[in-house]
């Protein structure tokens, strides 16, 4: 026995060539399509994974205080303003927050920084809250400060460089001539958490004389949780100002919309290029084989036998090119993200392009669809064909 | 042989064409009966319409009048015209078509050009039919070879394993012989013969050749869209 299967798959060997440059073209649109999934997804992915990597998604201030270490050293280390420790509590009520950690900032003017002396940066930390934040800190040298009162320092990867400073040795806070004992240094991460030293809370707030002060604190949503509810909630606390990364997120994604809606347009025309060339491949196809569908018809086939066929020949070509596309994408996906990296305005760290499984078959799926609706006219065309007139050979084709 | 048992019963067919404002008769008031095991062929010179004629006693086409019976069956008469569907399901039940360009599909074996009806319609016991007819047609040997691979003569035989594979009730061959030399259409009719007689298969040939129309049991002549029966 021979099955339909085993007719159309023969038949697409008959032009061999014609059937390769087919399958090319919904390759090479298959590719499109699943590295722009694949981006869409990894871009996504990359960017939520900075942003986690920050800890925390929200950020509550005193009105008007700057809350990057950048603004706060254009300002000279001054403009910091406060708020009571107490808020920490009426913010860990809200249903919304999963953890909180207080912080209080303090910069004071180092003239041995530099050529000409330079703005030096504390952060006063609770060490358990905000390592139970920031589990992504690695440690090059030492661990975390374990006494909330002790004179310990942690310093950033770039301000352990900048200071020559290893685990054992001292740091002076100018101004206060107090001394602290480095017990940790951080790998790099990438973030302005690089170039600070992190001290205990209450050591800073008592050194600084800013008992129950703090300059920000960070909050972590719970995961499901709605973050716009909660942000507007925290607007109505007195004195405080929120920044949100969700916020920041959603501006990158503003930035680079641009870009995806080009190359979303690029790997539509490639589909459509695609979906015309199968339909010629396959109409040019029953063309030829007139007579030949005729004597199928002939010799016991209904027009739905001879649709099934046709169909399945565009099953066949999609099914294959949609697989090749799919390898290619995969093998090609670094070069494709370094493309992507070169055109985009912002791009976050991490693969940029993510192809999983589920994108495989999503993508399969699509060029599958599009091979069954490219695939109608022709098998519906070839269906038609009436045995007589291909027997005569009329091209009432 | 079982005679006065119809095969297939024409009266009055007719097919009218029209060539501009001009009616074109090309089949005009056949009748005929053909019993069953019959081997019959009809001949004719170009444009006589034994072509049509085959075409409407295979239900490939529609009359524009008159009847015919298949094993007493109606199928077509004066009101009652089929549709492409219906057409399609009589002929496979009924025929087996062998044509003067064999049709063979390139791409497939030999046996899978035997087997390839079985695709879209099987009648029990059919399933090993390819094999049996190509050994009777001296063909197993050729099996798994393409159509490219083979003579004409084979081609043909392979054609007629075919048409026989859903053991059809009649065959059909328009000008089986159309595109071989003498020899190989010798042969070919011998193995129709060698059909009609062992498998008591009612065929009917269209020829020009009436060298070869004359080895059939009976000889019908048509003549602008005419038929006499000639009396050997």
């Amino acid at each position: 026995m021979i099955t339909k299967f085993q007719v159309a798959y023969k038949n697409l060997l008959r032009k061999k060539v014609r059937s390769v440059l087919t399958l090319i073209g919904i390759a090479l649109s298959a590719w499109v399509l699943v590295s722009l999934l694949g981006f869409n997804h990894g871009y996504k992915t990359a960017l939520n994974k900075d942003i986690d990597n920050m800890g925390f998604q929200l950020m509550i201030m005193a009105k008007g205080c700057p809350y990057e270490a950048a603004t706060m050293m254009l300002k000279g280390g001054t403009g910091l303003r406060y708020m009571k420790q107490s808020i920490l509590e009426t913010i860990e009520k809200e249903p919304e927050v999963e953890k909180t950690t207080p912080m209080l900032m303090q910069a004071v003017f180092d003239p041995n920084k530099g050529e000409s002396g330079g703005i030096a940066a504390y952060l006063g930390v609770e060490p358990k809250s905000f390592s139970e934040m920031k589990t992504f800190f690695k440690f090059r040298q030492g661990v975390w400060f374990t006494d909330e009162n002790a004179y310990e320092a942690v310093m950033g990867y770039e301000a352990a460089e900048l200071e020559q400073r290893e685990v054992g040795d001292m740091i002076l806070i100018p101004e206060k001539n107090i001394q602290f004992k480095v017990v940790g240094i951080l790998d790099r991460t990438g973030t302005q958490d690089d170039g600070t030293i992190f001290v205990p809370l209450k050591t800073l707030q008592k050194i600084f004389n800013k008992t129950d002060e703090l300059t920000t604190i960070g909050i972590k949503v719970k995961k499901d949780a709605d973050i716009n509810r909660l942000e507007k909630k925290l607007y109505t606390l007195p004195d405080v100002q929120v920044v949100s990364l969700a916020q920041v997120k959603q501006t990158i994604i503003r930035l680079i919309s641009t870009a995806k809606v080009m190359v979303l347009s690029t790997a539509l025309i490639a589909i459509l290029i695609a979906m015309v060339g199968v339909i010629n491949t396959i109409l040019m196809s029953v063309h030829e084989r007139f007579q030949e569908i005729g004597i199928l018809k002939t010799i016991g086939a209904m027009p739905w036998d001879i649709f099934k066929l046709i169909w399945t020949e565009t099953i066949i070509l999609c099914t294959i090119g949609g697989v090749l596309g799919v390898i290619l994408a995969l093998i090609l996906s670094k070069i494709t993200e370094v493309v992507i990296r070169r055109i985009l305005p912002y791009s976050p760290s991490g693969g940029l392009v993510l192809i999983d499984l589920k994108l495989v078959l999503i993508t399969l799926a699509a060029i599958l669809c599009i091979g069954l609706l490219s695939g109608l006219y022709p098998a519906w065309r070839a269906g038609r064909i009436r045995p007589l007139e291909a027997i005569r050979g009329e091209a009432g084709r | 042989m079982s005679q006065h048992v119809f095969s297939m019963e024409a009266i009055n067919l007719t097919k009218v064409y029209l060539r501009g404002s001009e009616e074109i008769s090309a089949v005009n008031n056949v009748s005929l009966r053909i019993n069953k095991g019959d081997f019959i062929s009809i001949i004719g010179p170009s444009g006589s319409g034994k072509t049509t004629l085959i075409n409407l006693l295979g239900c490939l086409d529609n009359p524009s009048s008159g009847e015919l019976f298949l094993g007493g069956r109606p199928i077509f008469n004066n009101t009652r015209r089929l549709s492409e569907n219906e057409l399609t399901k009589i002929r496979r039940e009924t025929f087996g078509y062998i044509f003067q360009n064999f049709y063979l599909i390139p791409t497939l074996t030999v046996l899978e050009n035997v087997m390839l009806p079985l695709t879209f319609y099987r009648k029990t016991g059919s399933e090993n039919h390819g094999i049996e007819l190509l050994k009777l047609l001296g063909m197993e040997h050729r099996k798994s070879h393409l159509p490219a691979q083979i003579s004409g003569g084979e081609m043909q035989r392979v054609a007629i394993a075919r048409a026989m594979v859903n053991r059809p009730e009649i065959l059909l061959a328009d000008e089986p012989t159309g595109n071989l030399d003498t020899k190989r259409s010798a042969e070919i009719v011998q193995v129709l013969q060698e059909i009609n007689q062992l498998e008591g298969l009612t065929i009917v040939m269209v020829t020009h050749n009436q060298e070869l129309a004359r080895q059939a049991d009976r000889l019908f002549e048509m003549k602008d869209g005419l038929i006499d029966e000639i009396a050997e």
